[in-house]
């Protein structure tokens, strides 16, 4: 997916050349030479692309009749386009569903590590992490054999215990399944982003806590959560982009799913469809950007709402 | 060398069998220019000259050709690269087609697909280097597939004649006959689905291939291409046929729903669950390496007639071997894809498993009695030999067939996990294909 947009909201912003008074311009050359390195690479990898597709979406490419500047066109065709928005509501779905699922278990994780009153706990969190180390596509496939309803795991239990299991890839259950997979594989992610925030917690607050007489669920509630705010912003934030450019799993389960996963599933899917199998370059850019904005307004409306609260 | 020689100078007539013919066939030795015509001479200078070739293929019988062939030739080096089966070849190649760069010299396109690069010039016409005198060798399905107007845009390398592959057990251990008509098949499944309900007639969870082959039988004709016109409709007698039987295959749950090529597909042919399937003639290949289990079980058939007593047949896949428009070096290129799909190559792709296309293999005897110990010593061939002659030759395929066929799971898989009616499914699919096509520049009529 070279054209989509890398995550615009969760980067750091770019410090560029701080704005200083007029002096001699040799300095000036200076600071250019410390930041060089970056902006070279930063307007290679990023900017280049993204201005490139931002060209590709103002053309028209026809197997018949060739390439033609459209302007604005496809923006307005995207803008329209169902099986778009259907594939736009359906992430927004499954965000609204498996993020706080996901960033809740993650959450309970790193505080039963973080409690202090877990045995093993050096093995529970690298099992915990563990899936977070197996690619994406392995993982896919994994559970895909797993959901099988004839030669799969489901297809071993109905046969073994005379069960009925709703088959997982069903028009109703498939999107929850992805969901799952999802889950399995990020939990341990986030987890670690919440356990290690709640490490820096400094100890003093636990002690004067403790004589102030406060329990374990007050401690959570009163410290460790609202010490952890900024954790829990920025894993929300790359849970969205993550949901938003759901691609892997989609594609993978095709092949076990073909009918109930189309190729515009996930806009994602949505592109990569338009551009390889319909040859549709400039459309597809011009979704990837359509998405892309989508993708950052969410994340900083998000960013904004969770940083407001914490001040 | 002498017996390729001898070949090819029959193919090309009398006039260019001279060394010193190569002017007055008014070709010229390293003169690229496709309109010029290009001379046997030529290619065998060509041939001599030696150089390197790049051919991206999945057909795995083409690697015992290539060995042969660099051989017999020792100064030219193919290149043969598996770039990815169908969908995924042709990605790559619109790809590179479309940078311009890293262009094969030869590439495998299947014959639905093929009138998309004829259609963008993507593809050499390959009438001046000599295609054209092989119209007579092969057999109709594959060369109408080929041509466009005057234009030859690949030789073809197989071909697929339909048949029903039978699992000839399962049939025994249930009484049941063997389907000669589409109704007889409906019957057939409803018997064996009621007599172990893990059992089903076939497999299909919407397949665009067999769905456009079950029309081609049927006497439909769904595409009427005419340049750059195209008309599209899945509501003539012959697709009414068509959905009116296999809906009821659909709505009696009557189909394994297993995607084809699958871990539980293979599975099924193995185990019995899935009694039959109807496919083109380069099945047995695949059955005898994916399905080891089932050897000696499994039968060939005449596919199932839509009405009694007819023998309508249809093709099912398929590849030529096509030069692309970018390639650089043609006549060393053309003179692989000759010797592979009309010269000695035939016949080492025979013996590997291929079916060919050329009718004069088609209808030897040798090729005919060749027993399949996969098929408990069938003659299958004249099964396959027989469907070959009863393809219906008015068939013709969107220029954008590859497209197409993508979005097909889209709409008529709808009529497959939904109360939705395959009809309408196919019209969904119709308004898809339609829209697309204008976007892309064609006049549709709808």
């Amino acid at each position: 997916m070279t054209t989509m947009q890398p995550p615009a909201a969760a980067r750091p912003r770019p410090t560029g050349p701080p704005v200083r008074p007029i002096r001699g311009t040799r300095r000036s050359w200076t600071g250019w030479g410390f930041i060089g390195p970056f902006v070279l690479v930063f307007a290679l990898v990023f900017l280049a692309p993204l201005a490139y597709s931002g060209y590709l979406s103002l053309f028209r490419t026809q197997l018949i009749g060739g390439t033609t500047f459209v302007g604005l066109d496809n923006y307005q065709q995207a803008l329209q386009d169902g099986r778009f928005w259907e594939g736009v509501a359906r992430v927004g779905l499954f965000l609204a569903v498996q993020v706080p699922i996901m960033l809740g278990l993650a959450l309970l994780v790193a505080l039963a590590l973080d409690s202090g009153r877990l045995y093993g706990k050096d093995f529970f969190r690298i099992a915990v992490f563990l899936p977070y180390a197996v690619p994406a596509v392995v993982a896919t496939l994994m559970w895909g054999f797993m959901y099988g309803t004839r030669f799969g795991l489901v297809g071993d239990i109905n046969d073994a215990f005379g069960a009925k299991l709703p088959d997982p890839l069903s028009p109703d259950l498939l999107l929850a399944s992805i969901g799952n997979i999802v889950t399995w594989e990020f939990i341990g992610y986030n987890m670690l982003i919440f356990y290690s925030a709640l490490r820096v917690i400094p100890h003093s607050l636990y002690e004067a806590a403790e004589i102030d007489g406060a329990g374990q669920w007050r401690v959570i509630s009163a410290i460790k959560l609202p010490a952890i705010r900024g954790a829990l912003v920025i894993a929300t934030i790359f849970s969205i982009i993550g949901s938003f450019q759901l691609f892997n799993e989609p594609s993978i389960l095709q092949k076990l799913a073909p009918n109930v996963i189309t190729t515009d599933y996930t806009p994602n899917y949505y592109t990569y469809s338009l551009s390889f199998s319909g040859q549709q370059h400039n459309y597809s850019a011009t979704v990837a950007i359509v998405m892309g904005l989508l993708t950052m307004i969410v994340a900083y409306v998000v960013q904004l709402r969770g940083m407001r609260k914490g001040a | 060398m002498p017996k390729y020689t001898r070949r090819l100078l029959r193919g090309t007539g009398v006039v260019c069998v001279l060394a010193l013919g190569a002017t007055a066939c008014g070709g010229s030795g390293d003169d690229n220019a496709p309109q010029k015509k290009v001379s046997s001479a030529d290619l065998q200078a060509a041939l001599k000259k030696g150089g390197t070739v790049t051919v991206w293929a999945w057909e795995p019988t083409l690697k015992q050709v290539v060995a042969d062939f660099e051989q017999k030739y020792p100064k030219v080096d193919i290149k043969l690269v598996n770039a990815g089966t169908n969908k995924d070849q042709y990605k790559a190649l619109q790809n590179a087609i479309s940078a311009e760069k890293g262009v094969p010299d030869v590439a495998q396109i299947e014959y639905y697909a093929l009138s998309q690069y004829a259609l963008t010039k993507s593809v050499t016409d390959l009438a001046p280097y000599g295609a054209d005198r092989l119209a007579g060798s092969y057999s109709t399905g594959p060369w109408n597939a080929v041509k466009s107007g005057d234009g030859i845009y690949g030789l073809p390398m197989d071909s697929g004649p339909m048949a029903l592959f039978y699992n000839k057990k399962v049939f025994d251990k249930y009484k049941i006959p063997v389907p000669t008509t589409w109704d007889e098949y409906v019957d057939a499944a409803r018997k064996l689905h009621k007599a172990d309900p893990k059992t089903y007639i076939t497999s299909d969870d919407g397949d665009a291939g067999l769905a456009t082959s079950l029309l081609w039988q049927a006497g439909s004709h769904p595409y009427k291409v005419d340049g750059t016109k195209v008309g599209i409709d899945f509501t003539d007698a012959g697709a009414k046929k068509y959905t009116g039987t296999w809906q009821q295959l659909i709505d009696e749950n009557l189909l394994a729903p297993v995607t084809a090529w699958s871990d539980d597909w293979y599975k099924g042919l193995g185990d019995g669950t899935i009694a039959t399937l109807p496919a083109g003639a380069w099945l047995p290949a695949n059955l005898a390496s994916g399905v080891k289990g089932a050897a000696g079980d499994w039968r060939v058939a005449p596919l199932p007639q839509w009405s009694k007593g007819a023998d309508a047949s249809a093709e099912n896949g398929g590849s030529s071997l096509a030069l692309p428009e970018l390639s650089t070096n043609k006549e060393l290129a053309y003179a692989f894809v000759a010797y592979a799909n009309s010269g000695a190559g035939v016949q080492t792709r025979i013996k590997n498993g291929a079916f060919p296309a050329t009718t004069k293999d088609l209808e030897s005897k040798a090729f005919q009695n060749t027993g399949f110990p996969y098929f408990g010593g069938q003659k299958a061939n004249k099964v396959f030999a027989e469907s070959a002659k009863n393809v219906p030759a008015d068939w013709q395929y969107l220029p954008y067939q590859v497209y197409a066929n993508s979005i097909f799971n889209d709409t008529v898989g709808k009529a497959y996990i939904s109360g939705t009616k395959l009809s309408q499914g196919l019209d969904a699919w119709r308004d898809a294909s339609v829209k697309y096509g204008s976007e892309q520049g064609f006049t549709v009529e709808k």
